[in-house]
């Protein structure tokens, strides 16, 4: 396993990139720790999968460097970085076995045929799939080979990395779980260095130690799932993760008062916010709590998802989200208090921070 | 009002959809909740008129359609992979059911443009669908289906090839953009919330049997057995077998010399009329917490597995006897694993199902404080 | 899956049934009808039973034509096959590079029969010929019109170049098909090029190239017009393939009984051999 280093990384896939967005790739240099499980998230065209193909080597970053371990593997190809990835869509080798497919990683690097025999046994076994070991893999359903894609993914032990790109997007919600948490009970024993490519936000949020939110093809934050969801540092993680994503309210900001229309928040800190920047206030539905007192509401709408309740609602003028529990009680003469800890304030859509 | 009457289809020696019987009314969204080959795709294809069934009848407005060719209905359909006319521009590909219906170029402006409003594609009127995101290219594939006023529109799995945020917003729009044509939609899915973000309809399908069908939320909260209740949760739903003796649950196959506190459970009141005996008792995964959701809840001791940690929530996997168990928790919850831990049962909302899978006696739900 | 169900789908087909009708089974019935019947001309026929099928199976004539007929189809699908799948390989998937090479190869494909024939025949001469010519040069008295092995030579070669293409082009059609994944993920797993080639190309186009290779066979083994124009079947009967032998019969000598009773004998034979073929080639995939 290693330790991962993106140096001053950029990446645009036309020739003379002068602009920043004839980047896919603006600039990425961060260091990723051996053994850290890492999601990298974001809606298509963020940049994601371009960041995991420099890292497996299936393309070349047009500026910077890529290091494993301290040693610079930017112009090594994808064999010699010793990796592991697992696609979108299975891929298999149709006219080979199950156990075959995954010991065919092994048998190419001349493992010794009673230690593939010995970590193949134990794949098969993780995956569920010793049952099937002698079948040919074509015959199987999507999320069976998709087990298999995974399982190949898993099988050398001596990887750098191991690379997911949207591995779950085949699989049925059910079998998500499952797997999911094998992944994770995985990573937990063997201390893999993992980088998971997803859209979405539970997948990321789960799996990773450390999520890296990226958009227009720049980091916007990483961070442990808690941070992400108590301190999003940009307005489009607080949109893009929570389901609903953050409220973002605009208001004027004087000391520590908040101002919507007119209702005053006390925040509680004085943000320091510069002259004709754009302000707002972030704050999560699951922070907005209903009661009879407090500021004035109005309820549109309640969706009943089961196990919680959105409320739709318009306050000072501007439409909120709220969840609330189950059993939760919605008053008919409904008023609205915030958590004040679950209060952020954003100048020009980045996050002021609360101390200083 | 589309109606399957004893519709069956067998295939390759092979029953793909056992006798179905379903109603669905105008102006309702149903929602086909299975997992992948439940046979959802076959059953829209039934309906469609795509396929025939092998036995039954297939009325719409009471009248049989049974053997009416596809396009001689007015049906629409939605697929999961976006389909549109590459080489037309969005407004084309919008107008293309309606020139084909042969309609005058001032009602197909006026079409057009009322249907781009309501799915927001007035900016890429006039662009190529490939040059459009993928959210873009399904909403002008949808509007392509509205737009021709069909009376049945089935959408087969739509939003799944979508980003996760695009699906979240489209899932919010759509009960309105439904509402408002009048038509009955049909909608296949694989995922639990989606069915419920969308509200209206749920029947529930598995191995080609539809096992229950109504209000999605009251299907949701009051499952008729075993296999609703599965295809119905996510996460995946907390099952375990015990035995019912009297005022207590008792764990099905306990070891001596176990502490028997942590291994029953009294029987709550909206359970109390079933008969002593083996069932499966199942609760969702919010029903269970290192908290006690009420005073007097019940205890189990769980052994823990591994902890996700979703931001707002935290999943905790957990072991109870032979039985694995999802555990939500709110925040951040992070056990260390293999630790016994005492955690509470929310006996309010078990549910009971008996060896057939049944349901021996509903969940009360109180719906007082529901709001409009 | 797409099937609906609706009986006017049949007069759609109709008009094909019709001309398939009068172009094959008539055609097919009339020789089956001379083959059991002996004539003198002057549309005079009497009964022949099988006395034409026990003719031509009991002549050495016909079992050598059949074994050059075999020969031939066997050397030219060995040849071909890799051939073409080397080529299809080596092409370029993207760029400038791909409409270029597809219209390269597209080429001989348009060609007629007897154009290929006179091409090969002249490009052979060694006295005016370019290929005879600089053989001659280097010593090699080249003569497809004396030397039977040369005959072969230029036969086989004429083949190969008319329709090496066609299974470049199958080929190729079935390689471009395959997702990128499937390569990343061979580099991935540390697979050889061989490997790749043996567990991903080789699977991927195995329909493709079923086609080429059944249509390859069958064309090869009713092989006619390239031998006739260049060689004529000779020198002697070297080059003399079923076809070329069964014109000489009907055309030549008129004798139509015997003829028909070959043709329906060719005809089962080209058949079975492609049933053959076709049931061994896709029975691996019933295996699971």
């Amino acid at each position: 396993m290693a330790k991962i280093n993106l140096d001053h990384i950029r990446h645009a896939y036309g020739l003379r990139p002068t602009a920043p967005q004839d980047y896919a790739l603006r600039e990425v240099h961060h260091e990723w720790n051996d053994g850290g499980a890492y999601a990298l998230l974001g809606p298509s065209g963020c940049g994601k999968t371009t960041l995991l193909n420099i890292i497996s080597g299936l393309v070349r970053p047009s500026e910077g460097r890529i290091l494993f371990n301290d040693r610079d593997v930017t112009q090594l190809s994808t064999e010699e970085r010793n990796i592991a990835q697992v696609f979108q869509f299975p891929v298999i080798y149709d006219t080979m076995t199950v156990y075959d497919n995954l010991a065919f990683p092994l048998r190419n690097r001349k493992v010794p045929e009673a230690q593939v025999d010995k970590r193949v046994r134990e794949i098969l076994e993780m995956l569920d799939l010793s049952d099937r070991a002698g079948k040919k893999a074509r015959g199987l359903t999507a999320d069976q080979k998709q087990k298999i894609s995974l399982g190949r993914g898993l099988v050398r032990s001596d990887v750098n990395a191991i690379l997911f790109d949207e591995p779950l997007t085949v699989i049925d919600p059910h079998m998500k779980w499952v797997l999911r948490s094998q992944l994770k009970s995985l990573h937990r024993q063997f201390a893999y260095t993992m980088v998971y490519v997803t859209h979405d936000q539970t997948e990321a949020l789960t799996f990773a130690d450390k999520v890296v939110v990226m958009f227009e093809g720049q980091i916007v934050q990483i961070g442990t799932p808690a941070e992400l969801f108590e301190k999003p540092s940009h307005t489009f993680v607080g949109y893009f993760i929570g389901s609903p994503g953050m409220n973002v309210l605009s208001v004027d900001v004087q000391g520590s008062t908040a101002r919507i229309g007119d209702i005053s928040i006390d925040i509680g800190f004085a943000p320091k916010v510069g002259k004709g920047q754009k302000t707002e206030l972030g704050i999560r539905p699951e922070f907005m709590k209903l009661s009879r007192k407090g500021m004035p509401l109005q309820i549109n709408k309640v969706e009943d998802i089961g196990r919680q309740k959105i409320v739709r609602a318009t306050f000072a003028g501007q439409p909120v989200s709220i969840v609330v529990k189950e059993d939760g009680e919605i008053p008919t003469d409904a008023h609205v208090d915030f958590v004040n800890s679950g209060i952020n304030i954003y100048a020009d859509s980045w996050r002021v921070e609360r101390e200083g | 009002m589309l109606e399957l009457i004893n519709v069956t289809k067998v295939a390759g020696g092979q029953t793909h959809i056992h006798p179905t019987n379903l109603k669905l009314e105008r102006g309702t969204l149903n929602v086909l909740l299975g997992p992948t080959l439940s046979g959802k795709t076959t059953l829209l294809r039934l309906m469609a008129g795509l396929e025939k069934p092998t036995a039954g009848e297939v009325h719409f407005d009471g009248a049989d359609v049974t053997g009416m060719a596809v396009q001689k209905r007015k049906v629409a359909m939605v697929y999961q992979q976006f389909i549109n006319y590459p080489a037309m521009t969005v407004y084309e590909n919008i107008a293309s059911p309606l020139r084909v219906a042969g309609e005058s170029q001032d009602s197909i402006d006026r079409e057009v443009k009322k249907v781009a409003e309501l799915m927001r594609l007035t900016p890429y009127l006039d662009r190529q669908p490939l040059s459009l995101s993928g959210g873009q290219q399904q909403r002008t594939a949808l509007a392509r289906a509205i737009v021709k006023k069909a009376s049945l529109v089935l959408l087969d799995e739509p939003l799944a090839n979508l980003d996760y945020k695009l699906r979240e917003e489209l899932r919010a729009e759509l009960p309105k953009i439904f509402a408002a044509s009048g038509a009955i939609f049909v909608y296949a899915t694989t995922e639990p919330s989606e069915a419920l973000l969308l509200g209206g309809n749920t029947a529930t399908l598995h191995e080609g049997h539809i096992s229950q069908f109504g209000k999605t939320i009251s299907v949701y909260r009051n499952p008729v057995d075993l296999i609703s209740a599965r295809t119905f949760a996510d996460p995946p739903l907390n099952t375990m077998a015990f035995v019912k003796s009297g005022r207590e649950f008792k764990v099905a196959d306990s070891g001596p010399g176990e502490a028997s506190a942590h291994k029953s459970l009294p029987v709550p009141a909206h359970l109390s009329g079933i008969a002593d005996g083996p069932v499966t008792l199942a609760f969702q995964p919010h029903h269970i917490s290192l908290a006690a959701p009420f005073p007097s809840a019940p205890k189990l001791r769980v052994k823990t597995l591994i902890s996700e940690i979703a931001g707002s929530e935290s999943f905790v996997h957990v072991e109870f006897g032979p039985s694995r168990w999802v555990m939500i928790e709110h925040g951040v919850c992070d056990l260390e694993p293999d630790t016994d831990v005492e955690v509470y049962i929310d006996s309010r909302h078990l549910m009971a199902f008996g060896s057939d899978g049944k349901a021996l006696a509903a969940a009360p739900h109180d719906d007082s404080h529901r709001a409009g | 899956m797409n099937k609906t169900w609706n009986n006017k789908a049949w007069f759609l087909v109709l008009p094909a049934f019709i001309v398939v009708a009068f172009s094959a089974i008539i055609p097919l019935m009339t020789v089956v009808n001379y083959s059991v019947q002996d004539t003198f001309g002057n549309n005079e026929f009497f009964w022949a039973g099988t006395e034409w099928f026990k003719e031509i199976l009991d002549s050495d004539r016909f079992w050598s034509s059949l074994g050059r007929n075999l020969m031939f189809s066997f050397i030219i699908l060995v040849i071909e096959i890799p051939l073409g799948i080397f080529i299809a390989l080596n092409m370029p998937r993207r760029g400038i590079g791909v409409p270029i090479c597809l219209v390269t190869m597209a080429m001989p494909l348009l060609v007629p029969w007897n154009v290929v024939g006179t091409i090969w025949q002249l490009l052979c001469r060694s006295d005016i010929g370019l290929l005879g010519y600089a053989l001659a040069r280097i010593g090699i008295q080249f003569s497809y019109a004396s030397d039977p092995l040369h005959a072969w030579i230029t036969v086989v070669a004429m083949d190969v170049w008319h329709w090496t293409s066609l299974v470049v082009l199958l080929s190729y059609a079935g390689l471009v098909s395959i997702p990128d994944a499937y390569y990343q993920a061979a580099r991935i797993d540390g697979a050889s090029r061989l490997s790749v080639f043996r567990y991903i190309q080789l699977p991927k186009m195995k329909r493709v190239l079923l086609i080429a290779f059944l249509l390859r066979f069958m064309d090869s083994f009713m092989i006619y017009t390239e031998p006739f124009v260049a060689t004529g079947g000779g020198p002697g009967t070297s080059t003399t393939f079923l076809s070329i032998d069964l014109v000489k019969m009907a055309i030549g000598q008129f004798d139509l009984g015997p003829a028909a009773a070959m043709s329906l004998i060719y005809f089962l034979i080209i058949l079975l051999l492609s049933w053959i073929f076709y049931t061994v080639m896709t029975s691996s995939d019933a295996e699971t």
